[in-house]
């Protein structure tokens, strides 16, 4: 919403000065966005003709225009308009002029080689209208070249967002009204002249009684042998500071009221309507040309304003061109209708129709503001245009009653912590148009019809305290007992994945939960598509099922800008529903490139599969699982390489799957077109690390530290190739747990002097008792029960 | 909600989503939602708690804060908060200024949302609030645009990275 300083003191008397009513304006929730300062900027814009059209040397689109502005001077202006031809008036921008549209200051510049000073405008570049389409043509105005466009001496506009319950507040009167309860200054009560009204209406109106009648009341006025002319000099600059275009006197009439007082209008010429308006639901496909020279096709259940043959135009939202009213329209129709805000917005939505009335009749109008805009609208039009006028003609309900509230002022303490007054809550609640009848214990508030957002105690005590200030609030300090525990036990898993990843040399990454089917599908193979309605862009079009995807695709990226030795984390969820809570939070790793690339210290070597596989490890022991209790296996997914990934699942290969690690598999990785194509990655599943039971210090068994000297064994075993290590490690753990302390592999042989389908494994084993030195005997005792019990669960042989 | 009952004290970050890409806007974002329900819970302990985190969040002693009427559905009276800033050798300074800068927006919690949650709002009532995290963090590191949090570029990474065991406390501060 624009306003400008004048414009509001002709419903606002105050002294205060500009600076002051602007920080009233955003203290009272009317928040100032931004000031545009254009004093003489506007002045610069002139009209001017193209003497010559020629086409640019170096560009098939451009035109080298030949542009005098009055004077000798001719200048060259280059311009990508279609419609820039010999002869055309049009509006020239010198260099130095601020395009409104963009707030882009003009500069001589060179395009494509030809040197342009200045531009021709669109009407869109000066915020005319949307109309992009080529540059402004005037007419009848040969005369006026080299004169300035915008006459008006230019005001600032002060831009103020208004907040969706604030309906009130579209129109100059109703934010002057809310800057007099502030006490800045006193709000005018305009009194109105008495109009003549001596003419016949002509045209009857009516609205068809229906389901989902979307119009309340419509009231409409007749006048009759107007001259409709260009507007007078103020009614034009008003309507160009707000940055709208004039058109006719009749039209612009009807748009300052709406700005003026929030009370939308639309013009017919009278004529042009067969016999009578009906207001009724469209006709399911019933097609109607507006205002914007568009087509529409419409529902059933769309309210429209018809006569006998046919559709007039869209209640509320925007006027057809068949009774548009033009210069020569003699009689007209002035219409000011109520329509509900539901079945605006509807109808809005539907055929993608977004005008001013339309945005004020979607939050709620004063449905009691028939009436006066009728009133402002005759009395002007008489005034300007002539003409002889009929009384007004309102159908439908009119004078909905007035909410009233029973307030009880010391809710206000309850809820805001400071008091108020009875008397002023009165004060406050009376200026803004309330009216208040004081009773014993709550005070009776009727809500004035402009103010649909009011209806609960609440409501008032917004107003009351936005009045008041938020600034008179004492704070009060929070007090810091906790009841419970801050974060649950998935909530800290989360933040110890980050730290345990980061200190492994890991990068942190949070990228999008959307992303490319086209990677995602790679990973995901088989799990369905869950596609995003209304995607920010077409690479970003669906909800990520695997972690991977967005991993990969800025690991790629990274690669890209020359970056090689990669490993990146994130922590996130991934998707498996477009339902709330079907998605898990995943930790996922990905890593490429070598390890101690050119160094001096340690031989370089690539990344490799046992590197991720410890990381995966080594991250799940930290999150507070027993090595013992990982189970580690082959078994993997497509989008890993078959051979070189594996499963960590808890305590057995059929427990809770923990995580999948590997090489991301070949074909994917050529598919993104990575330039190291050694990238390896691993996904563990939160959802599946159990919370223990038991606090650690409860499962800790006590501190037993042998003082015995400890011995080594080496035993190399025989064993069926595809017989997991994992296993046959734990069988020799299991052996015996009060005297092997550790074992561990430290060869695996395939080939000459072992059967085929056999391999060696070549296993560490380290013995120690609590209470003795291993004698020779016991050692020999032990060794012999690992070789029996291994041969026993698996076959296996010494190799000899 | 529904499963307890008052008084509530929740604090919720979490990624959110919206139709925008610019420099300052991104298609997803991290919200940080709070909720205080409790009996004689007033605009005056939402003031205090929204005062003690920015000040706790920027390390600084005195903040300017301003208390903006604003409209969100969900709270009345609603209110949105701006800090006080200003710009010194091209840097943004936190806490003092003529300037302002909205932050969050935060209300008192409408009593249609008490009542849907079965909580009468008569004996119960209290604050809420919500502030973009990313905006926040950018504001504290001095970072232009938004989208770059989420581009995982290496350099932007290692630039304005923490050290894996940096954890933010109170006792020692929130950064370096």
């Amino acid at each position: 919403m624009i306003i400008t300083i004048p414009w509001l003191k002709e419903h606002l008397k105050t002294t205060a000065k500009e600076s002051e009513i602007i920080n009233q304006l955003t203290n009272i929730g009317l928040e100032v966005e931004g000031l545009k300062e254009n004093p003489g900027e506007m002045g610069k814009f002139k009209i001017a003709k193209v003497l010559k059209a020629e086409k640019h040397p170096n560009a098939d689109k451009l035109k080298v225009c030949d542009v005098t502005i009055g004077g000798k001077e001719i200048l060259k202006v280059v311009c990508g308009a279609p419609n820039a031809r010999e002869g055309l008036i049009t509006i020239y921008a010198p260099p130095g002029a601020i395009i409104p549209k963009t707030n882009f200051k003009l500069k001589v510049a060179k395009i494509r080689g030809v040197e342009s000073k200045g531009m021709l405008c669109s009407e869109n570049e000066l915020n005319l209208s949307s109309e992009s389409e080529g540059i402004i043509e005037l007419k009848n105005k040969e005369k006026e070249i080299g004169k300035s466009y915008f006459k008006s001496k230019s005001q600032k506009a002060i831009d103020i967002s208004i907040t969706p319950n604030r309906a009130d507040c579209l129109g100059i009167k109703g934010i002057a009204r809310d800057l007099s309860s502030t006490g800045i200054g006193k709000l005018i009560q305009t009194k109105r002249k008495k109009i003549k009204q001596n003419i016949k209406h002509q045209i009857k109106t009516s609205i068809i009684k229906e389901k989902n009648q979307g119009c309340v009341s419509f009231g409409s006025c007749y006048i009759k042998n107007i001259t409709n002319k260009e507007s007078p000099e103020w009614l034009k600059n008003k309507l160009i500071t707000l940055g709208l275009k004039p058109i006719s006197a009749v039209v612009d009439i009807t748009n300052y009221i709406m700005f003026d007082l929030n009370r939308p209008l639309h013009a017919y010429d009278a004529d042009k309507i067969n016999k009578e308006i009906i207001v009724r639901n469209a006709k399911e496909g019933e097609i109607f040309e507006a205002l914007d020279n568009k087509k529409y096709k419409l529902k059933k259940d769309m309210c429209v304003i018809s006569d006998k043959s046919g559709v007039l135009g869209l209640g509320g939202i925007i006027g057809g061109t068949t009774t548009s009213t033009e210069l020569e329209t003699k009689n007209i129709l002035i219409e000011a209708a109520y329509f509900y805000p539901s079945s605006i917005r509807k109808t809005a939505r539907g055929l993608n129709i977004n005008t001013d009335a339309k945005y004020r009749f979607e939050r709620g109008i004063d449905p009691n503001s028939i009436k006066e805009g009728l009133e402002l609208a005759t009395e002007l039009i008489l005034k300007i245009c002539g003409g002889e006028a009929s009384k007004f003609q309102i159908t439908g309900k009119t004078n909905p009653k007035n909410r009233i509230i029973d307030f009880q002022v010391e809710k206000f303490e309850k809820l805001i912590g400071i008091s108020i007054t009875a008397n002023e809550v009165d004060k406050i609640l009376s200026s803004l148009g309330f009216k208040c009848k004081k009773s014993q214990k709550t005070i009776k508030v009727e809500v004035p019809s402009w103010r649909p957002d009011v209806s609960l105690d609440e409501d008032l005590i917004e107003e009351l305290i936005r009045i008041k200030g938020f600034n008179n609030i004492k704070l009060i300090e929070p007090s810091k007992n906790r009841i419970q525990e801050t974060l649950n036990f998935k909530q800290k898993l989360f933040h110890l994945s980050q730290r345990s990843l980061a200190s492994k040399g890991y990068m942190e990454i949070v990228t999008w939960s959307f992303t490319d089917s086209k990677i995602d599908k790679q990973f995901s193979k088989g799990e369905k598509e869950i596609p995003i309605f209304n995607p920010i862009s077409s690479d970003l079009d669906i909800l990520r099922r695997s972690i991977f995807s967005n991993l990969a695709i800025n690991l790629k990226k990274n690669q890209d800008r020359g970056y090689e030795d990669l490993s990146l984390f994130e922590i996130g969820p991934t998707f498996f529903g477009k339902n709330p809570g079907e998605q898990q939070i995943v930790l996922g790793g990905i890593k490429c490139g070598k390890i101690n690339r050119k160094s001096w210290l340690d031989k370089e070597r690539n990344v490799d599969v046992f590197d991720i596989k410890s990381d995966a490890i080594k991250t799940l022991i930290e999150l507070g699982i027993e090595e013992k209790n990982l189970f580690v296996s082959d078994n993997t997914k497509h989008s890993y390489h078959p051979g070189r990934s594996g499963s960590i699942t808890l305590k057995s290969e059929k427990g809770p799957h923990l995580a999948y690690f590997g090489e991301i598999h070949p074909a994917i990785i050529k598919n993104l077109d990575c330039k190291d194509k050694n990238i390896f990655g691993f996904e563990i599943f939160l959802k599946n690390i159990p919370e223990p039971n038991k606090k650690l210090r409860q499962s800790k068994k006590s501190f037993l530290a042998s003082d015995y000297q400890k011995s080594e064994r080496d035993f190399a075993f025989v064993i069926d190739k595809i017989f997991k290590i994992g296993v046959l490690e734990k069988i020799i753990r299991e052996v015996d747990d009060n005297l092997i302390q550790n074992v561990s592999t430290f060869d695996v042989y395939e080939g000459e002097n072992i059967p085929k389908d056999k391999k060696s494994v070549a296993i560490n084993v380290t013995l120690q008792a609590i209470d003795k030195t291993l004698t020779e005997n016991d050692l020999d005792e032990i060794s012999k029960k690992i070789i029996d019990i291994v041969n026993k669960k698996t076959g296996a042989t010494i190799r000899s | 909600m529904l499963s307890s009952k008052p008084p509530f004290k929740i604090i919720v970050p979490g990624r959110t989503y919206r139709c925008d890409s610019d420099q300052t806007h991104a298609p997803m974002f991290h919200q940080l939602e709070g909720l205080h329900i409790d009996k004689g819970i007033t605009m005056g302990h939402l003031k205090g708690c929204l005062d003690y985190f920015i000040k706790e969040f920027f390390e600084v002693k005195n903040v300017k804060m301003r208390f903006r009427p604003s409209h969100f559905p969900f709270t009345e009276p609603s209110a949105e908060v701006d800090i006080g800033y200003k710009v010194e050798k091209g840097k943004i300074v936190i806490g003092e200024g003529d300037k302002w800068l909205e932050i969050l927006g935060c209300g008192m919690v409408h009593p249609n949302v008490l009542k849907n949650v079965k909580i009468d709002p008569k004996k119960y009532q209290g604050f809420a609030f919500g502030i973009g995290i990313d905006r926040l963090a950018m504001l504290k590191y001095g970072i232009n645009d938004l989208r770059a949090f989420f581009e995982a570029d290496y350099r932007w990474l290692s630039h304005y990275g923490f050290d894996p065991l940096d954890v933010p406390t109170n006792y020692r501060g929130l950064s370096k």
